[in-house]
């Protein structure tokens, strides 16, 4: 139990709410669809290897995405690729999450302006929740960016309706 | 061999098949042959003894505005020579004989030359598309490409 | 795609079932594919019957973004982009082909550092290669091994350039900067250490008993057939063809130092196998180590940026430039017009090449052999897509 280990002298009651309690699961264990598109692919690579450890935010790689909490979407994304990654949000189980990482993904980066072949931002297809800039960010980045999505997880309600 | 002799050699073989050569003072010396004999000279200079261009390094197609062009970079491992040809045909009727068959590398050059520029490589055997998608529109690496507004869709322009 | 057969086969136990080909897709998103290639995979039961691979899913529009900068260096950060698991050497591709356009000499101290990068950059590139071939295979330690020591390598660049992936470094006739004080000695600390993390992994990954029993025999490609197909780096030399551009076409002074060729030699199974591709990069790597730490020996100093043209503007030709990067033979051919920017830029990309060799390859292999020859023809999608 990492924080509370240790700090009792007997069994204890803790008393807090539903949601705190269920996005602090959530929050905790962020499985991250193993899907890497472009340059940014290899930072998020570095980011869960050995230096930086993306895994001790219980961020796990997984291969398919109906086991995914979250798409990292890393690099640009193409047209002829946009309409697969529509497909692969579609398949992960609700409620989830998207960070687009790198500035392709957030805006069609280097590419704006003569990519006949680039979507200018993941944005256009699917819904975004972290913009990660950077072209590519540094894994410190895509970590607070993860960070920010914790945050964003931990303040949510399961319990009520969400406004649409 | 020297770029000389290699074009000594074809124009020997093929006389007016090579219509014209740049051999000094550029970065790499070049002969402009005729694009309907493209086939039968690559063929040669794979399989004669002293040329054995058996390694197709690079295979591009170019927009010259009004004509378009094919550029082969020819070396040998067995002789460590290097030499370039290239084709010129009309943009109104881009055909040029595939090459597929002499060097199998040329298969996905050929396809790339096709997707981005039209160039028609006529006895290929399997010409589609290979970096866009099928049902794309025009060919983008050509001067006159307009971007199209929309894909399947999908918003083109920022 | 031919059309799928339908026959009958009679099982040990007499029944009789009827068979047909099944065509399983293989990516885009898929763990083993190193990006988003896709590969239409037409099986009979688990043997391989034929391979059909779908690009393009990362087709950034290079060349056209070429023909529209508004000079030739700004080609730089997007040549970067291309293969951005070598960078560097995707750099110094383009600066020797732009200089051989414009006729320009640069500095002694230009190659020499030049040659650094781009071994440290082959380096890394490598590590990367064999780290996710190990994950294929189902080794996850060599991985962070690997990346442990990546990061290394990335440090020194960053310290050189500011950047940690896409560097804009190398410009035409000259570096943006000069190696920093400290370069020199921390490089020389890696080369020290890392011929220990090479013999760890050799132990850990490259002459296990599991992994031999993957790769060896897998994917054999002849010699006559890599030629034809053009193929370049560790899939031509893993063949057995004694070839790198280093050595037989030299360009920044490679001449000067003393290394080897490293080719394939059937050590576990057949010349040309998946196990002889991987083993080749795993030796390139030493080779490497030994070039730098020539090159840091003999460091000529100067000014790098001495031979940098104020305005480029080429006379009107063409020009084809060849490095050898870590993937094989990186070309670019520029074509030049009375203008500042390029009229035409090709890039003929190692990775390109040496994946349309892939059906002839691995017809016949198993299903999960595939896995094992992709791994091993290392792709960069974003240099088979451009």
């Amino acid at each position: 139990m990492g924080l509370l280990d240790q700090r009792f002298e007997s069994s204890n009651v803790v008393v807090t709410t539903m949601d705190k309690l269920l996005n602090w699961a959530r929050l905790s264990s962020l499985w991250q669809m193993q899907f890497g598109l472009a340059c940014c692919a290899i930072e998020m690579m570095a980011a869960s290897a050995s230096h930086f450890d993306m895994m001790r935010f219980g961020v796990i790689p997984r291969a398919t995405p109906r086991q995914c909490d979250v798409m990292i979407v890393s690099g640009t994304v193409t047209l002829k690729m946009a309409s697969r990654i529509k497909r692969l949000y579609d398949q992960m189980s609700e409620p989830r999450y998207v960070i687009s990482m790198g500035s392709c993904a957030n805006c069609g980066g280097p590419y704006w302006e003569h990519g006949y072949h680039v979507l200018k931002g993941v944005d256009r297809v699917i819904p975004v929740d972290v913009y990660v800039p950077g072209c590519p960010p540094r894994p410190e980045a895509l970590i607070e960016g993860l960070i920010k999505l914790q945050e964003k997880i931990r303040n949510e309600s399961l319990a009520q309706k969400k406004a649409v | 061999m020297t770029a000389q002799e290699i074009h000594d050699l074809l124009k020997e073989r093929f006389g007016d098949a090579v219509t014209a050569a740049k051999l000094e003072n550029v970065p790499d010396p070049f002969a402009v042959v005729a694009a309907d004999r493209v086939r039968d000279i690559a063929l040669f200079c794979r399989d004669d003894e002293r040329l054995r261009f058996d390694y197709l390094m690079c295979l591009s197609g170019v927009d010259y505005k009004g004509k378009f062009g094919v550029t082969y970079h020819l070396h040998s491992l067995t002789h460590r020579h290097k030499f370039v040809l290239k084709v010129e045909v009309p943009a109104d009727a881009p055909n040029v004989p595939s090459v597929e068959s002499v060097w199998r590398t040329a298969d996905w050059h050929e396809r790339e030359a096709f997707d981005l520029y039209g160039i028609v490589f006529t006895g290929h055997p399997d010409l589609r598309r290979i970096l866009l998608p099928y049902d794309w529109e025009g060919h983008p690496l050509r001067k006159d490409y307009q971007v199209p507004e929309f894909y399947n869709g999908m918003r083109v322009p920022y | 795609m031919s059309e799928p057969t339908l026959e009958t086969v009679t099982t040990s136990t007499g029944r009789r079932l009827r068979t047909e080909e099944m065509v399983v897709n293989m990516g885009p998103q898929h763990p083993s594919t190193h990006g988003v290639l896709r590969l239409e995979v037409v099986l009979d039961g688990e043997i391989v019957v034929d391979v059909i691979p779908h690009l393009g899913y990362l087709h950034r529009c290079f060349e056209k973004h070429c023909e529209h900068m508004t000079n030739y260096q700004q080609v730089v950060p997007y040549v970067d982009r291309m293969d951005y698991v070598a960078a560097m050497t995707n750099e110094h591709a383009y600066v020797v082909a732009a200089e051989k356009l414009l006729k320009i000499e640069v500095p002694e101290r230009v190659h020499y550092i030049r040659i650094i990068m781009a071994e440290l950059q082959r380096i890394a590139s490598h590590l990367i290669a064999i780290g996710t071939f190990g994950i294929d295979m189902g080794a996850f330690t060599p991985f962070l091994y690997y990346f442990r020591d990546r990061e290394r390598i990335l440090d020194l660049f960053e310290m050189t350039c500011g950047a940690r992936l896409l560097y804009n470094y190398m410009w035409i006739g000259g570096l943006s900067h000069d190696l920093p004080p400290q370069f020199t000695e921390k490089a020389k600390e890696f080369c020290t250490d890392f011929k220990r993390t090479m013999k760890e992994v050799n132990d850990l990954l490259n002459y296990n008993e599991i992994f031999i029993k993957r790769t060896a025999n897998v994917g054999v490609l002849p010699k006559d057939l890599a030629v034809n197909y053009a193929c370049s780096g560790p899939m031509l030399r893993g063949s057995g063809v004694d070839w790198d551009l280093r050595r037989d076409d030299p360009y920044t002074l490679y001449d000067r130092f003393e290394w080897n060729v490293i080719t394939g030699n059937g050590e576990m199974g057949s010349v040309g196998d998946v196990w002889d591709r991987n083993m080749v990069r795993q030796r390139e790597m030493a080779e490497s180590v030994r070039i730098i730490e020539q090159a840091l020996a003999s460091l000529p100093e100067g000014d790098v940026q001495k031979a940098v043209p104020k305005r480029i503007r080429p006379v009107p030709g063409d020009a084809y430039g060849r490095v050898e990067g870590p993937r094989g033979e990186l070309g670019f051919y520029i074509v030049a017009e009375d203008s500042v920017t390029p009229y035409r830029l090709k890039a003929r990309a190692p990775a390109f090449v040496n994946l349309s060799v892939i059906n002839e390859i691995s017809k016949g292999a198993m299903l999960a052999d595939l896995v094992a020859i992709v791994g091993s023809i290392d792709i960069v999608l974003g240099e088979v897509d451009r």
